[in-house]
């Protein structure tokens, strides 16, 4: 045991890296080494979730939460908290709205509330250390399917669990499980999708950085009950800290008897490799994904045959996203019937949102099936900043839709999210306030599903074009009556026809803000304006008389010479000339120029 | 070092437990006053006392400091709560006395009266 009795956890998640986290370790580094003091040790950990208030730092045994830490904070922290035991008061976590201080970690609404189950070890360890996720009964659950289990029984379980796939699809994971258990073959593999692509959500990525061995002990677990020797976790590109936490945790997993031919010596033969991707939105779809594994391009087949009796290389294939493999040891560690006593009856257990767009507390809050989205926004989010009024909030991405201020408090679970016109998805959580355009949103995800559009077949690529053109247009004030009625008809078709999830998950959000902010589509269409006062084709700028001084600086920088005015005399704008540029309101130092 | 079988899956379970047990927030907890009346009598020597008879008897505790309570006169201050039992304040420790305080009290439950300067109820 080593002479340390106080541990300083410093976040090193991307997000709080990006803050100045590392440099902000080093500082406390020199600092203690300047002081000699030895009783404290800094462990680096993955993401708390509470990427708003990084760099983070919370100091043990007390638990104390420290928030916005800066490398200038390092000498008074040093010298008060570690050396004297007094809290650093100014760096505490304040509330909103109340102000009220909060010391302890376990005391913060954002934290009260959650119930991390799938984030159970981030925050709280060194990733980059395997006997830390040991000490957290990590690969306890592995060992005693391994030693106490047939791979029947590990299936039995998880099907009694209820636990659902957390990627978006929702399927019951126990029966996908059972589909491949069950199919004939010589070489089986299991895969974990953590492509991540929806923009916004990094539910994965911070498993990946904070907890990696929970998803490879998932994974394992899953190997043996389906009798899949070989694993791939396919990992986006563009999360290197992610890739690099799950190289050394496989290396050190293998070094230490984790991973190999003989499974912490049961004799169960397990090996995972990684496969980087490359930035194309559609591999995060099962069959596109397994094209990309196996060095073809990205594009998804028909199915059936189903991954689980044809998959990778031809191979019966399991696929499941992060989240739900970082569930699986809990199962096996607590019982089945202890993981399904949270959530609802359709959804058991807990799901990991992002909490994004205008919301106080931005980050990742676990929460259990049910819990109503006021709750999440309000109570964990703490509301929307400046006081605005909350209008709606994204669920599931660009393959979700809108959830509006009369269903706030819908339960949250699989089924009365479909009902509600939107999906779970993989549980990014946009909010938005009274300053979003609906029409502009629904054009914003189809113009990245567009994109992200692999071309083979026609629903998908021709369909989201047009009605991207339609959209487009509709917010550069050229709509006409009919565009409604043709994107509804659009969007049925492409939804029915399409041949993957992308495609026909793609016209979600402009189908959900018809349902519930159609009124906003018919302003745009027939009276050429936009409620929020985004389009900004459609905004009219004048003058206001009372406050113009005269100073020419509009006149001066407009690019078309549309406002006139004599030197000290009110000037006026020609709006039919105007096209909309917003230089006069930028350049304006009297707030005169208007804009509605 | 590599894991062959479950028996030594929970042997480095212990271990791990043990090197990160200052982050659970449980078991028995040593309070030493260290404000600036305290750390004039020694309080980082017998701070430092304590950290490495915990050390050498192998001993779980979770060791924090705190500031100024009034009793100056006393200092050194060492307080030991033992979970669920009285939390008792020792007064006038010095190093010499934490081998006695850690196997007796820490340990054993047994209070070491003559060193005892109050009794708290909680």
């Amino acid at each position: 045991m080593q002479l340390t009795r106080g541990h300083v956890l410093v976040c090193g998640g991307t997000g709080c890296v990006s803050s100045g986290s590392k440099k902000l370790q080093q500082a406390l580094q020199d600092e203690l080494e300047k002081r000699n003091i030895t009783e404290y040790k800094i462990v680096e950990t993955g993401c708390h979730g509470f990427c708003e208030m990084g760099p983070l730092v919370i100091i043990y045994p007390e638990g104390t939460f420290y928030v916005r830490v800066d490398v200038t904070d390092v000498p008074e922290l040093v010298e008060e908290h570690l050396l004297k035991g007094r809290i650093v008061q100014r760096l505490l976590y304040k509330a909103p709205v109340t102000e009220e201080k909060v010391p302890s970690y376990r005391e913060i609404p954002f934290y009260k509330k959650q119930m991390r189950v799938a984030l159970r070890n981030c925050g709280h360890i060194n990733p980059e250390v395997l006997s830390e996720y040991i000490g957290r009964d990590g690969y306890e659950a592995l060992a005693k399917v391994l030693n106490t289990m047939s791979p029947e029984q590990v299936i039995a379980e998880m099907k009694k669990s209820g636990l659902r796939g957390r990627g978006g699809g929702g399927f019951p994971t126990g029966l996908k499980w059972e589909f491949c258990a069950k199919s004939p073959g010589d070489q089986k593999y299991i895969i974990c999708n953590a492509d991540e692509g929806d923009p916004g959500a990094f539910m994965d990525r911070s498993v990946l950085e904070g907890d990696p061995h929970s998803v490879i002990e998932g994974m394992a677990i899953g190997g043996y009950a389906m009798g899949a020797s070989e694993g791939y976790v396919y990992v986006r590109a563009e999360y290197p800290l992610a890739i690099k936490r799950l190289k050394i945790a496989i290396a050190q997993a293998e070094e230490m008897g984790i991973l190999g031919d003989s499974v912490m010596g049961t004799g169960f033969k397990f090996h995972l490799h990684i496969k980087e991707g490359a930035g194309a939105f559609v591999c995060g779809e099962e069959t596109a994904l397994m094209q990309s594994i196996e060095g073809k391009r990205g594009m998804p087949r028909v199915r059936p045959p189903f991954p689980a009796v044809k998959g990778l290389w031809g191979k019966p294939s399991n696929i499941n996203n992060v989240e739900t493999f970082a569930n699986v040891p809990v199962i096996f560690l607590q019982g089945a019937d202890a993981f399904a006593s949270v959530g609802t009856a359709g959804s058991k257990g807990t799901k990991v949102f992002a909490l994004t767009g205008k919301v106080n507390n931005t980050g990742l809050a676990e929460v259990p099936m049910g819990l109503t989205l006021r709750e999440i926004i309000f109570d964990i989010g703490g509301g929307i900043p400046g006081g605005k009024e909350y209008k709606a909030v994204q669920i599931g991405g660009p393959s979700g839709g809108c959830i509006p201020k009369e269903l706030l408090d819908l339960p949250i679970d699989y089924d009365s999210l479909i009902q509600a016109g939107a999906m779970m998805g993989s549980g990014g959580l946009v909010v938005m306030d009274e300053t979003t355009c609906m029409v502009d949103l629904a054009r914003f995800f189809l113009n990245f599903t567009q994109k992200e559009s692999c071309g083979k077949c026609t629903p998908c690529r021709e369909g989201t074009k047009r009605m991207l053109e339609i959209l487009t247009r509709i917010c550069a004030g050229k709509g006409v009556p009919e565009d409604i009625a043709t994107l509804e008809r659009l969007a049925r078709t492409i939804k029915s026809t399409a041949l993957c999830g992308l495609g026909n998950t793609a016209p979600n959000p402009v189908l959900s803000t018809l349902r519930y902010f159609r009124h906003e589509y018919e302003a745009h269409i027939f009276e050429k304006k936009c409620p929020a006062g985004v389009c900004t084709a459609l905004l009219t700028y004048s003058i206001d008389e009372e406050k113009c001084t005269g100073c020419g600086r509009c006149a001066k920088n407009c690019p078309v010479g549309c406002i006139t005015g004599e030197k000290k005399e009110p000037h006026k704008l020609d709006s039919a000339k105007c096209i909309k540029c917003g230089t006069c309101i930028e350049k304006c130092k009297f707030n005169a120029v208007v804009r509605i | 070092m590599t894991i062959k079988s479950w028996d030594e899956l929970k042997k480095m379970r212990e271990e791990a437990k043990a090197a990160t047990a200052t982050r659970s927030g449980e078991g028995t907890q040593i309070i030493v006053g260290m404000g600036t009346c305290g750390i004039a009598a020694g309080a980082r020597e017998v701070m430092t006392a304590i950290l490495g008879e915990l050390n050498k008897r192998n001993v779980q505790a979770l060791v924090t400091q705190t500031g100024c309570i009034g009793m100056c006169e006393k200092e050194v201050l060492v307080d030991i709560v033992r979970p669920g039992e009285k939390r008792i304040t020792y007064g006038r420790v010095k190093p010499e006395h934490i081998s006695r305080l850690i196997s007796e009290h820490v340990v054993n439950g047994n209070i070491v009266e003559e060193l005892v300067v109050a009794k708290l109820e909680e």
